[in-house]
C-alpha cells in the first residue's frame, strides 16, 4: 500500500483527487491499482510495452524510480509515489 | 580616568597590536597566506584604489560589521587606512572584540601604492545606485560586489507572458543590466488574468514594446533588447550566445527542446519553470563547465527523453491556469537567476520543485543526468539544432509559414 500523487493533467480521470491511496508491493502493482479504480490511468502512465512514457516521470517519494529499480521498485504503506508529466502545454 | 592627547592615544594602541610593513604583508600574502585584509577607509577613500581582496568596512561600522566577514576570533586579520594612524586604532578596538590575531599595515595604503605594488579600483554604485539598491547591498550574500554583478549581467526570457511577466519586472527591479526578450506575440485581452507586464491601455500592441516601457518604468537603468520574433532553430544560437542566462516561459514542447539543446550546446544555465492550471515545476538546468568549475547536472532531455505526442497534455489555453500561478512560478525562477548571477545559496539543479496551489505543497524530487541523454550524455547523438516542431510530431515550421502564428505565445 502507498500513496499515488495524480498530477494535475491526468485528476479528470481520478474525479479530481490529488490522492490516491491504493494496494500493492511494487510501482507497477501500484499502477494496475489505481487504473482498477479509475479506469485509463495505465494508458496515460506507460506505453504499449508497458513501460513508463518517456515524457513521465514516477518518483518514490524523492527519488526517481529508474535510479531505484524502476517499475519493480518496492514501496511500503509510507511511501509517497508521485506521476510527474512534462508540462508546458500544447500549442497556446 | 587618565587623560590622553591625540598622540598618546595612538601610542597606547600600536603598543597593544603588531605591525607590519607592506613588504612583510606583500611577502605572506604572495605565501598564501589565509589573510583577512580590511580597509578601515572612508569611501571616497576605497574607490581610488585599494588592495586586492580587501574587504572594505569603513570604521564606523567596523565592530558592527567584522564578524559577518571574520568570525573566527583566532583568524588573522590585516587593518589598513590611508597612513597608518586609524588602523592602529581600528585594530584595538578588535582586539577588544577578542581577535586575537590584528596586525595594522605601516604606512597604510600609501606605502603599499608607494612600494609599486599592485591594487585595484573598484567598480562602484552610483550614489543613486547606492539609495536604489540599498535593501541588497546590506545582504551578506549579496553586498555591493553582488550589486554590480547584477547590473553587470545579461539575462534573456523567453516569452514575455505569464511566467515572463513577474522574472522580468523582479529582475528589472533587482537591476539586471540587460533584460532580453522573445516574444512575437501581441497583448490580448485574455492575457491580462496573469501577464502583469502588460495592461488595458497595451491591448493590441507587442507584448515585446509594452514589457520594455514596464520594466523602464520600474528602473530605467536597465537595458531591454526585444526580439519580436519566434525563436528558432535559425536564430537561437545567435540571441542566446549574448546573454549569461536563460528563462525559460514558453508554453509549448518545441521550444522548450530547442531552448535546452541551445543552452546546454553553449553552456548556459537555464532556468525553467512551467505551468498548468493550479500546479507548477521549477528547476535548473545547468551544464557542466569543467573549465569554470561547474559540475552541472540534468538537461531537459534527461528529464523528458521524448515529447508526449500531440494532444496528449493540454495547454493553458486549452485547460485554463489560475492568474496568480505564474506568479508564483516566474518569481521563483527570477529568485534562482539571481542566485546563479551573484553566486549565493544553492542552484535548484538536480531537483525538481513541484508547487501545488490546491493542497499549497511544495516538493523537491531528486532529477539525475542521464548518461545516454542525446545532448548531454557520454556520448551525444544531438550535436546541432534540430527541425524541433518535427521532432515533436508536428508539422515542420519550413512547410507551415502559418505555424509562426502558433508557436511562442508564452504561457
Amino acid at each position: 500500500m502507498a500513496t499515488v500523487m495524480v498530477p494535475t493533467p491526468l485528476r479528470r480521470l481520478t474525479g479530481g483527487q490529488a490522492k490516491v491511496i491504493v494496494e500493492g508491493n511494487d510501482i507497477a502493482s501500484l499502477i494496475h491499482a489505481v487504473d482498477q479504480k479509475f479506469p485509463g490511468i495505465a494508458e496515460k502512465v506507460l506505453d504499449g510495452d508497458g513501460n513508463v512514457k518517456r515524457f513521465i516521470n514516477v518518483f518514490v517519494n524523492e527519488s526517481e524510480i529508474r535510479t531505484l529499480q524502476g517499475l519493480e521498485t518496492p514501496v511500503s504503506e509510507t511511501d509517497r509515489v508521485s506521476i510527474v508529466p512534462a508540462m508546458a502545454g500544447g500549442q497556446g | 580616568m587618565s587623560q590622553l592627547n591625540r598622540d598618546q592615544l595612538v601610542q597606547l594602541a600600536k603598543s597593544q597590536i603588531t605591525e607590519i610593513s607592506a613588504r612583510e604583508l606583500k611577502r605572506r600574502l604572495d605565501a598564501g597566506e589565509d589573510l583577512t585584509v580590511v580597509d578601515v577607509r572612508e569611501r571616497d577613500e576605497f574607490v581610488q584604489g585599494h588592495l586586492p581582496d580587501a574587504v572594505f568596512i569603513p570604521r564606523g561600522f567596523l565592530e558592527l560589521q567584522i564578524e559577518q566577514h571574520q568570525p573566527d576570533r583566532s583568524q588573522p586579520l590585516v587593518v589598513y587606512c590611508a597612513g597608518g594612524v586609524r588602523s592602529a586604532l581600528a585594530a584595538r578596538n578588535l582586539k577588544e572584540m577578542g581577535y586575537t590575531n590584528v596586525i595594522s599595515l605601516i604606512g597604510g595604503f600609501n606605502d603599499w601604492k608607494n612600494v609599486g605594488f599592485a591594487f585595484k579600483i573598484p567598480t562602484v554604485l552610483t550614489q543613486e545606485q547606492r539609495i536604489r539598491y540599498s535593501r541588497h547591498t546590506m545582504l551578506n550574500d549579496v553586498g555591493e560586489a553582488g550589486q554590480i554583478k547584477l547590473l553587470e549581467s545579461k539575462i534573456l526570457l523567453i516569452g514575455a507572458g505569464g511566467l515572463g511577466s513577474p522574472a522580468a519586472m523582479y529582475l528589472a527591479a533587482a537591476g539586471v543590466g540587460t533584460l532580453g526578450i522573445v516574444d512575437f506575440d501581441t497583448v490580448d485581452v485574455s492575457n491580462l488574468q496573469r501577464q502583469l507586464l502588460h495592461g488595458n491601455k497595451d491591448v493590441g500592441r507587442p507584448k515585446v514594446d509594452s514589457a520594455a516601457d514596464r520594466i523602464h518604468d520600474i528602473n530605467p537603468d536597465v537595458i531591454v533588447k526585444g526580439y519580436r520574433e519566434p525563436i528558432t532553430s535559425a536564430n537561437a544560437l545567435d540571441i542566446i550566445r549574448d546573454y549569461d542566462l536563460v528563462i525559460n516561459g514558453s508554453d509549448n514542447f518545441p521550444t522548450r527542446y530547442l531552448v535546452n539543446d541551445a543552452c546546454q550546446f553553449l553552456n548556459k544555465p537555464l532556468v525553467d519553470g512551467s505551468i498548468f492550471m493550479f500546479e507548477g515545476q521549477v528547476t535548473v538546468y545547468q551544464p557542466e563547465d569543467a573549465a569554470r568549475g561547474i559540475e552541472g547536472g540534468p538537461c531537459y532531455r534527461c528529464l523528458y527523453p521524448d515529447p508526449p505526442p500531440p494532444g496528449e497534455v493540454p495547454s493553458c489555453a486549452e485547460a485554463g491556469v489560475l492568474g496568480v500561478l505564474p506568479g508564483i512560478v516566474g518569481s521563483i525562477q527570477a529568485v534562482e537567476a539571481i542566485k546563479l548571477i551573484i553566486g549565493a545559496g544553492e542552484a535548484l539543479v538536480g531537483r525538481l520543485l513541484m508547487i501545488d496551489t490546491l493542497d499549497m505543497s511544495f516538493r523537491t524530487l531528486k532529477i539525475k543526468r542521464n548518461p545516454e541523454c542525446p545532448v548531454c550524455g557520454d556520448h551525444p547523438t544531438v550535436t546541432e539544432l534540430i527541425d524541433y516542431e518535427q521532432f515533436c510530431g508536428m508539422p515542420s515550421r519550413n512547410d507551415h509559414v502559418e505555424s509562426n502564428e502558433r508557436a511562442l505565445v508564452a504561457a
